[in-house]
């Protein structure tokens, strides 16, 4: 196992490089001067650009600005946003907990309803049942999520007036931010009708982001339960005269996971590109939409590290994933 | 007896291949037939076609006319709507149903254009790395997985963000986005196949490794390129509505789904149909190539066929 984890760890060390040289390399890529960019409309006398070409490092040779810019990182100095002049690491740190509560909530709705759904889907194979759950997984699949968003807002914010549009709770609450979990701090918090309030504000951005996960869990799960079915130990299960549920629950399911397990864990990019578009729907104050509104402010250097950032969880989920993978699959190790 | 092939002998073998073309056709089809889904879902993308191509013809407007008097008027069966206007009209009076007929043409253009340069270029560094392996191979393979590694939508994003906003740099930013899927699937096939008889009869024969890269590895890899198209075809589809929609993908007043729909946000509350539509087709379009897709991949799988 140990060997394993060195190997894929020592896969990393490149991926890593190559991140950081794609998030050093956006600003240099970008049309124009850093520096003239940064000024914006305003324009910068020539002392002024001076000065700042000189504060900013920008008459170095690059490998050099490099260089300093990867120890930056290892000292955890990811620059300071344009707009708020915060650093960029505490805007992350702050708005990180949003998306991940999000993202938590949403694959936890997709596991429990897209795994069900794909065993009886695989159980029933050809019937009726089987077929509307695979078309109902294959609309899901095929969902521009971001539309997705509007019709539930425009139904049950609209006409049903049950949730609110946007945000993370009604702004007749507040509390200081314990854990970062809206749902958790309205709790600890103790006022009366928060966490129904952070609950019912969560309910229509984790139903759209869960949509895509579900339906690709469902169609792995019933895959691979079919291929499972198929295997010799289940038909001695079969022979033994186990129940059905038996059979499925025990012997088919416990190897027909292995799949699934990849594609939840493939699913994390997916969660956090689906962010992007679910937070900017639902106002959701997370990464996501962090990631755009900088975009669309030119704040480069949040949009710099926050690539780094955002690809760097990514990575560190991957690897949790593979080694997990790497327990429930011993072949996989060697 | 002459070491040429006499004429006749000349057109069976043409006739032979031929005939081994259409068959291996017919066996496509038939499988592919096989799937009802995939069947329907082959029609409805005719009919997109077909309608994409028509688009002067069946519109019933000019996709950016605006016909100022008649602002956010609902479709024809409720009521204020008339039959001018089938699917009502937008916030600045412009006939939805002209604009979701152009649209089509955006869709699919998007969704060809991007396939196309994915694909040729994914399986061009896939054969390299495949071929050559060693250095080559690591240096490619470890690049794709620093595009892998961020969201692709974050990262096509960022890319137009550099680019600067529009619809062929969207386009650009998403094939950039989808190719490392192809690299690793031609890698891996090329791998797979490699050591086999064929290939290694071939070298030996003198093949230059250019003609055992295009001639004899090349179609062996189709098979799962294929079906990967379908799914990069929607996926671009999908991809290519969502930068719209966040503004940085084809610009207003470009009648694309998803840019319409960035129009139609402030409107959800007010006007139903100015969001639903667009939305919907969009819907539409992608399920019928994920449809197609299935079926393609149940056809062209050897393993899933049912022998």
């Amino acid at each position: 196992m140990l060997s394993f984890l060195i190997k894929r760890i020592g896969l990393l060390i490149p991926t890593f490089i190559g991140i950081t040289i794609v998030a050093f390399g956006f600003v240099r890529v970008l049309p124009g001067d850093p520096v003239l960019l940064m000024a914006g409309e305003r324009g910068l006398t020539p002392e002024r650009y001076e000065a700042l070409m000189k504060q900013f490092g920008y008459d170095r040779p690059i490998w050099v600005q490099y260089w300093d810019y990867l120890n930056g990182l290892l000292h955890g100095d990811l620059g300071q946003s344009l707009v708020t002049k915060k650093p960029v690491l505490d805007e992350f740190m702050q708005l990180f907990p949003a998306t991940v509560e999000l993202a938590l909530c949403a694959i936890i709705l997709a596991i429990v309803i897209g795994i069900p759904a794909g065993i009886i889907a695989a159980s029933r194979r050809g019937s009726f049942v089987d077929q509307s759950i695979m078309g109902t997984a294959l609309v899901g699949y095929s969902m521009p999520i971001f539309w997705w968003g509007l019709l539930l807002i425009i139904v049950f914010s609209g006409w049903l007036q049950w949730t609110p549009v946007s945000g993370r709770i009604s702004l007749l609450y507040f509390f200081p931010q314990v854990t970062g979990f809206m749902t958790i701090d309205s709790l600890l918090s103790g006022q009366k009708g928060a966490f129904t309030s952070a609950v019912s504000h969560l309910i229509l951005p984790t139903i759209v982001l869960a949509t895509i996960p579900l339906a690709v869990i469902a169609r792995q799960t019933r895959s691979s339960m079919l291929e499972v079915l198929g295997e010799d130990y289940v038909r001695t299960a079969r022979a033994k005269g186990l129940s059905e549920r038996r059979v499925i629950g025990i012997h088919a399911l416990r190897n027909a996971m292995i799949p699934v397990i990849t594609v939840i864990g493939l699913s994390v990019g997916t969660l956090l590109a689906g962010a992007i578009l679910t937070e900017t729907i639902f106002s959701w104050p997370g990464i996501g939409k962090w990631m755009v509104d900088s975009i669309t402010r030119r704040d480069y250097p949040v949009v710099q590290s926050g690539l780094l950032l955002i690809a760097a969880v990514v990575m560190v989920v991957n690897l949790l994933v593979d080694m997990t993978y790497g327990l429930i699959n011993p072949r996989i190790r060697h | 007896m002459t070491d040429t092939f006499s004429e006749d002998e000349v057109l069976t073998a043409a006739e032979a291949k031929r005939e081994t073309r259409r068959r291996m056709l017919a066996d496509f089809w038939f499988y592919f037939s096989e799937n009802r889904g995939a069947v329907i879902g082959l029609w409805v993308f005719l009919a997109l076609v077909v309608v994409a191509l028509l688009a002067p013809v069946i519109a019933p407007h000019a996709p950016n006319m605006q016909y100022r008097d008649s602002v956010l008027m609902p479709p024809v069966w409720q009521e204020g709507g008339s039959w001018t206007y089938l699917l009502g009209t937008d916030a600045v009076g412009r006939d939805m149903l002209s604009r979701l007929i152009y649209g089509a043409r955006f869709s699919l253009f998007i969704g060809v254009i991007v396939v196309a340069i994915a694909v040729s270029g994914g399986v061009t560094i896939g054969l390299i790395a495949g071929y050559f392996r060693g250095v080559v191979d690591t240096v490619i393979m470890r690049v794709m997985d620093v595009i892998l590694a961020f969201p692709s939508l974050l990262l096509a994003l960022v890319l137009v963000a550099i680019l600067g906003p529009g619809l062929t740099n969207a386009m650009i930013a998403i094939a950039i986005v989808l190719q490392p899927h192809f690299v690793r699937l031609t890698r891996s096939s090329v791998f797979n196949e490699i050591n086999r008889e064929y290939v290694i009869s071939a070298r030996v024969a003198g093949a230059s490794p250019y003609y055992l890269m295009t001639r004899t590895l090349l179609p062996n890899c189709l098979g799962p390129v294929t079906v990967q198209a379908t799914l990069s075809f929607s996926n671009a589809i999908l991809d290519a509505a969502a930068l719209g929609f966040l503004g940085v993908g084809a610009q207003p007043p470009t009648p694309e789904w998803g840019t319409m729909l960035a129009d139609a946000r402030e409107f959800i509350l007010r006007a139903w149909w100015v969001v639903t539509f667009p939305g919907l087709a969009i819907l539409i379009t992608v399920l019928a190539i994920n449809l197609m897709g299935d079926g393609l991949r149940d056809a062209l799988d050897p393993k899933l066929k049912r022998s």
